[in-house]
């Protein structure tokens, strides 16, 4: 895997809060249709590393790249790279005053110039295949924390975003609900869709992830493919991890 | 009541004064305001400093302050205007400020994570406010600026001091006719009661119907 074909590749990023450094000289590439699922304890720099992908947290040195071109530092050529990186968050920030709709095809019209007809018929599409078409005329607030996550998923995927990353996006749901956000997830990843998954929901990393990479401090301790990395973990810090994450 | 009555069509006239110079005043100090907040959140601080300059200065300085200024000094300074739309121009840039506090406050509703989204969907700085920061914020603020319309409504009283003929001037005028203090007043106070309770009855509605679901 070369960075020259690579969809998402960071080298040498590294991000202080104050006086903490939380991302120390990372460096991670990740290929077109792959799903890469990142755990690691809190505090672990995991969400960090995330948000820096599409700069929603800036950082403070190396390189990151997206499908070849390297991340703007700001204005309009940084809202395009954002335009094509999907985001789905752990509180699902959906518009609050928009219908689940609108919230679906704002992007699509005001960013990419849609019209309104066909930025409704796709978002429909998204909207039942994420399995809330019926809700579609409703208000964020009128729904679940699943449909909410699932109606934020559909949000992102109306851009046809080159990369979904997932901040952790079941973390703030009921029990019962998070199945249904992962099982939209596992069929996005079926379907080639290049995913960046932060999640602690090891049987996603088992079920749909090419990759797991652990990380701790700020930095990138083991990586490898799910079995090897549940089955035998190569580090202490993974293994630690591992053992208080999955025995309870 | 009766000597009001008595002088119906000079009262009514200016009322319609009074109403016109709320209606237009009202409307730029809303579009003012919302203008002025936008500049206080926007990411170039020297339009930052000029919103908040801006907002300091009419916040501080008594409006009748400025109605005199507008109106005696202006046509020194060679700008000569009729005095009517000077006035309802001083209301409006006066109010406006009430107006910014109030959307600012409004603004600060506004969750973060929903600017996060927004700016991960590709919109600009100017899109994520005017298409989900203003119409939150602004959701948010109905019955504020109700109550900022009201307060512009009693303040369009103090036009009278510079010269304009409007509801409180022409009841001082009645008064100097009839000399029934207490039944003029009255009723020209009744009749600013009955404009406020429409407008705080107005606003109630709109906020009715646009608030959001939470």
């Amino acid at each position: 895997m070369n960075s020259v074909n690579a969809m998402v590749s960071l080298a040498g990023v590294n991000k202080h809060f104050g006086d903490l450094h939380v991302l120390k000289d990372v460096s991670l590439t990740v290929a077109p249709q792959e799903v890469v699922v990142i755990v690691g304890p809190s505090g672990s720099g995991k969400s960090t590393l995330c948000r820096t992908i599409n700069r929603l947290e800036p950082i403070d040195s190396g390189d990151i790249s997206i499908d070849g071109e390297a991340l703007p530092v700001e204005g309009a050529a940084l809202a395009r790279h954002r335009a094509d990186v999907g985001m789905v968050f752990q509180s699902f920030n959906l518009f609050a005053h928009k219908t689940i709709l609108e919230n679906v095809t704002l992007a699509p019209r005001k960013v990419r110039g849609v019209s309104r007809k066909d930025a409704e018929a796709e978002a429909m599409v998204l909207l039942e295949r994420v399995g809330i078409g019926e809700k579609a005329r409703q208000f964020p607030a009128e729904l679940s924390g699943g449909q909410q996550q699932r109606a934020a998923i559909a949000r992102a995927l109306a851009m046809k975003p080159k990369v979904m990353l997932f901040d952790e996006p079941t973390s703030a749901l009921d029990p019962e609900m998070v199945s249904e956000v992962l099982d939209v997830m596992v069929s996005l990843a079926a379907e080639g869709m290049t995913m960046i998954v932060v999640t602690h929901e090891m049987g996603f990393a088992r079920r749909a992830a090419d990759r797991v990479i652990f990380m701790d401090h700020g930095q990138i301790v083991e990586e490898n493919t799910p079995s090897a990395f549940f089955d035998a973990p190569q580090s202490e810090r993974a293994r630690s991890f591992l053992s208080s994450v999955l025995d309870h | 009541m009766n000597v009001l009555i008595d002088h119906l069509g000079d009262v009514l006239g200016a009322l319609g004064t009074t109403l016109v110079m709320f209606l237009i005043a009202g409307v730029g100090s809303i579009v003012i305001g919302v203008l002025v907040t936008v500049a206080r959140v926007s990411p170039i601080p020297l339009l930052r400093w000029v919103a908040f300059a801006y907002v300091q200065f009419f916040i501080n300085v008594p409006l009748l302050a400025l109605l005199v200024l507008a109106v005696f000094a202006l046509p020194d300074a060679g700008i000569i205007a009729p005095l009517e739309p000077t006035a309802i121009v001083v209301l409006a840039v006066y109010e406006a400020a009430y107006v910014a506090e109030a959307v600012r406050s409004g603004v600060n509703t506004v969750a973060v994570g929903q600017l996060e989204a927004a700016r991960a969907l590709g919109f600009n700085q100017l899109q994520s406010l005017r298409l989900i920061v203003v119409p939150q914020a602004l959701r948010a603020v109905v019955q504020p600026i109700g109550n900022v319309m009201i307060a512009l409504v009693m303040n369009t009283a103090l036009a009278a001091a510079v010269g304009v003929v409007e509801l409180t001037s022409e009841v001082n005028k009645v008064n100097l006719i009839e000399a029934q203090p207490i039944a003029i007043f009255a009723g020209a106070g009744v009749i600013y009661m009955a404009i406020a309770l429409v407008i705080g009855l107005a606003a109630g509605w709109v906020e009715r119907r646009v608030a959001i679901v939470r």
